[in-house]
Parts: structure tokens; sequence; C-alpha cells
């Protein structure tokens, strides 16, 4: 009975981790478990995948194309690295 | 007698030739700008330091990305310190009786139904944005590789040198705490 009892800070992390579709089978079976009897809980992980959401839509906002360092910043590197190399 | 080398080091010509590579592979795993150009620079640094040591059996930009991730772990494991974990702010109680359960004040508080009609909403992201400000430096760093950039677990806990359920507990305390500043700054007007 025990093995499947669950603190809120487990079940938590249990659920976060649902988020990425990590759990193990038997994570997610104390997790239901616990979200049946927990109504804080429940209202975690239902508040959990609005933030999934927002987290995959700030996500693919996020340019993802190659950054270059300004022209005055890679003198700056060049400049330091030569002067160690003397 | 010592065999041809295959690749060769020229540091002259680092800055040109990886600055911008190996800013980049930085950039998405750490979190600010500028902590990504000193990394980038210390690498630089510390190649020139062991230049000796390059056998010639790895391409230079391999080379160099190897000790760029060795800075990288250096620095996660610097803000991993004491100092890095005062700042967590807890949402469960940590012993006693009550271990485990949520702290009260922390409770999460209902949302409106609507609460995910907005999600594409500009100030939205503003908000997201500072609040992942907020997180300690380590937290934002992992979130951030698993979350937004998107790497596998595996890899994470790899460049970082972190254990699997490690990872769990800090992608879990980065969450809650985004949540509870979501609430406060978004969801609750």
């Amino acid at each position: 009975m025990s093995k499947f009892k669950i603190s809120c800070d487990e079940a938590t992390t249990i659920c976060d981790k649902n988020q990425y579709k990590s759990a193990s089978f038997g994570e997610k079976l104390r997790l239901t478990l616990h979200l049946l009897k927990c109504k804080v809980c429940k209202c975690y992980s239902v508040q959990n995948d609005i933030m999934t959401k927002v987290y995959e839509e700030y996500s693919s906002h996020q340019c993802k194309e190659d950054k270059c360092l300004c022209d005055e910043d890679k003198q700056i590197m060049q400049k330091a690295l030569e002067e160690q190399m003397n | 007698m010592s065999t041809e080398k295959k690749h060769t080091l020229h540091p002259e010509k680092w800055v040109q030739l990886y600055s911008d590579y190996l800013y980049n592979y930085t950039i998405t795993r750490v979190s600010s700008d500028e902590l990504a150009k000193d990394l980038v620079q210390e690498t630089f640094f510390a190649g020139l330091k062991s230049m000796k040591n390059f056998q010639g059996k790895a391409s230079e930009r391999t080379w160099l990305v190897s000790i760029l991730k060795r800075k990288i772990i250096d620095h996660y494991r610097k803000i991993n310190s004491n100092k890095g974990k005062a700042e967590v702010r807890m949402n469960f109680y940590k012993d006693g009786d009550n271990a485990g359960e949520w702290i009260e004040e922390r409770v999460p508080n209902l949302w409106s139904s609507d609460a995910d009609k907005d999600i594409q909403n500009d100030e939205l992201k503003e908000t997201l944005e500072k609040c992942i400000e907020k997180l300690p430096e380590k937290y934002k760093m992992v979130f951030k590789m698993k979350t937004i950039q998107g790497f596998e677990t595996e890899e994470i806990c790899k460049e970082l040198d972190i254990t699997s359920s490690n990872l769990w507990v800090i992608i879990h305390r980065a969450r809650t705490q985004l949540r509870s500043c979501m609430e406060s700054n978004w969801f609750n007007n």
C-alpha cells in the first residue's frame, strides 16, 4: 500500500517529468492515484498542461538561427589572444 | 619518432574561424550573452596553454569544443555551490510531519477557465521571460536546455555531469517556481 503512496512534492515532480513524456509506467500509476485524492496537485497538474503550452509557444518563437558575434567582440578576442601568444 | 599529425593548430585564426561556432554552442547552454562570450574567450586561452597536448587526431574545432565543454561543466559546478542553493524558493515542507506537502501560502490558486486563451500574447512572453530571469542560474540553465532548446535528457546529464533524477528535481523546482511567478504576474490578473 505505502508503495503507492507519494507526497505532493513527489507527485508534482512526476507530473513535471510527465510533461516531457519521460515518466515511467509505475510513476504514472502513482501519480494518477495521488491525483484522485489530492485536489491541490490535481490543480497543479491541469495548470501544468497550460504552462507546457506557454513554454512550447515561447520556444517556437525563440530565434533558432545562428547568431554571430559582432566584429567589435571578435577584435577584442583576437587582441586578447594575441597578447597571450606573445 | 612522432607520426605525422593529421591536424595542426593555428591559434592566430581561431577567432576568425571558430568564434561564431563556439559562441552559438555556448549561448544555447548558458543564461547570458556576456557569459557566453567570456567562456569562448577562456576556451581560446586554455587552448593556447595546452597546445602541446594536442595530438592532431581530432580537428582543431573538435578539440576546441572539448575544451569549451569542460568550461561549461566548470561553470555549472561553480553555480551549483552552496551559494546557489540558498536562492531556491521552496514550495513544499522539507521536513517535519508535513514533509513533502504543499506550503500553505504556495498552494496553487485556481485560474480562470480561459487561462490559455492568450498564449500567443506578446505581454505573456515578456512576463514569462521576467519569471525565467528570476530563477536561480542553475535552474535557468537546465530548464532552458530541456524546455526551450529541447535537448535530450541524456545529453544534458552528460554535458553537466548530473544524474537524471537530479535533472528532474531541478526541472520540478524550476517549473513550480515559474508556475507560481506566472500566477502572481499573469494568470491572476
